[in-house]
């Protein structure tokens, strides 16, 4: 919601910001953050943040290990013995 | 391409197989709910780096992903027959993981979203503090090494949200189901998650020109 006259104070926008944000409303024309140069400073560095967390986070490899370990819990469920358990 | 692991099911050496790179993801499925081990082990190979990354992002720390992963390829060994194909696999596989985190770390006796207290004492329990201090934007100036850490060192409740919502991009309304909480808590606990991690990334510089 776009407000012209009666803006709120740093304080009720950044109150209603979780909302505002969360809706997808865009918030570059609110009255609030056309005056406000925080805000709108808080506002940017908010919205850089879930960009950044969009973008720059690896997708990383698991160890080899991991393998091993759920196949051998896989044939403990089924009742498999491992070859080396086999071994006399 | 790396050998496959060891044939252990003797269903999958009841009948040769075509090459598994050949056959499509829709193959391999059947094939790993027919009981065939070799088609499980390449499903684990295809969505293995999603799902420990997502473990990784979600707990914070690579023994505990370790095991969330594991715990995930083992449910998803016992349910597999139970994929119907309603949604992506990939999908599928992900709301399991997920539910997997959460399950675990309920055992562990976490509350995943106190989110009632969190919103009564946290970074945005007092909307205008510090906001005014700010002399430095954040706008092209993040690193990701310090994103990730500061995402690490998030209270849970945060990290989940935020990790579900900013980096794996559900909505709120779905962490709300998967979290057992409000869609205005679930938007309240992500702004805050954002705040914490403001005011960490803020902090770095000034820490780093102070030894």
């Amino acid at each position: 919601m776009i407000e012209e006259a009666n803006p709120m104070t740093c304080h009720e926008f950044q109150a209603q910001l979780p909302e505002m944000i969360g809706s997808g409303e865009s918030l570059a024309a609110h009255a609030h953050i056309q005056h406000c140069a925080l805000c709108r400073a808080l506002l940017a560095d908010l919205e850089t943040i879930a960009e950044a967390a969009r973008s720059i986070f690896p997708i990383v490899e698991p160890p080899d290990k991991l393998w091993k370990q759920i196949e051998s819990a896989l044939n403990k469920e089924k009742g498999v013995i491992e070859p080396d358990e086999g071994k006399v | 391409m790396a050998p496959y692991p060891p044939i252990t099911d003797s269903a999958s050496q009841a009948a040769p197989l075509p090459p598994l790179e050949a056959l499509s993801e829709a193959d391999l499925l059947a094939q790993a709910q027919a009981g065939d081990h070799r088609a499980f082990a390449q499903l684990y190979s295809l969505h293995k780096k999603r799902i420990y990354s997502l473990c990784m992002r979600m707990v914070g720390n690579v023994a505990e992903a370790e095991d969330m992963t594991q715990e995930t390829f083992l449910q998803l060994h016992r349910k597999i027959t139970t994929f119907r194909g309603e949604s992506a696999f990939a999908t599928w596989l992900h709301r399991l993981a997920i539910n997997i985190v959460l399950m675990q770390l309920r055992k562990k006796g976490l509350s995943l979203i106190s989110m009632d207290e969190a919103m009564e004492a946290d970074p945005g329990g007092n909307p205008g503090r510090g906001f005014g201090a700010r002399d430095l934007s954040l706008v092209g100036s993040i690193d990701r090494m310090a994103l990730e850490r500061a995402v690490s060192d998030l209270p849970a409740g945060y990290r989940l949200v935020f990790v579900l919502h900013d980096i794996e991009g559900y909505e709120h309304h779905e962490i709300a189901s998967m979290l057992d909480c409000s869609v205005g808590n679930s938007k309240s606990q992500l702004h805050k998650a954002r705040l914490t991690l403001r005011e960490a990334l803020h902090s770095l510089p000034r820490q780093e020109a102070r030894p």
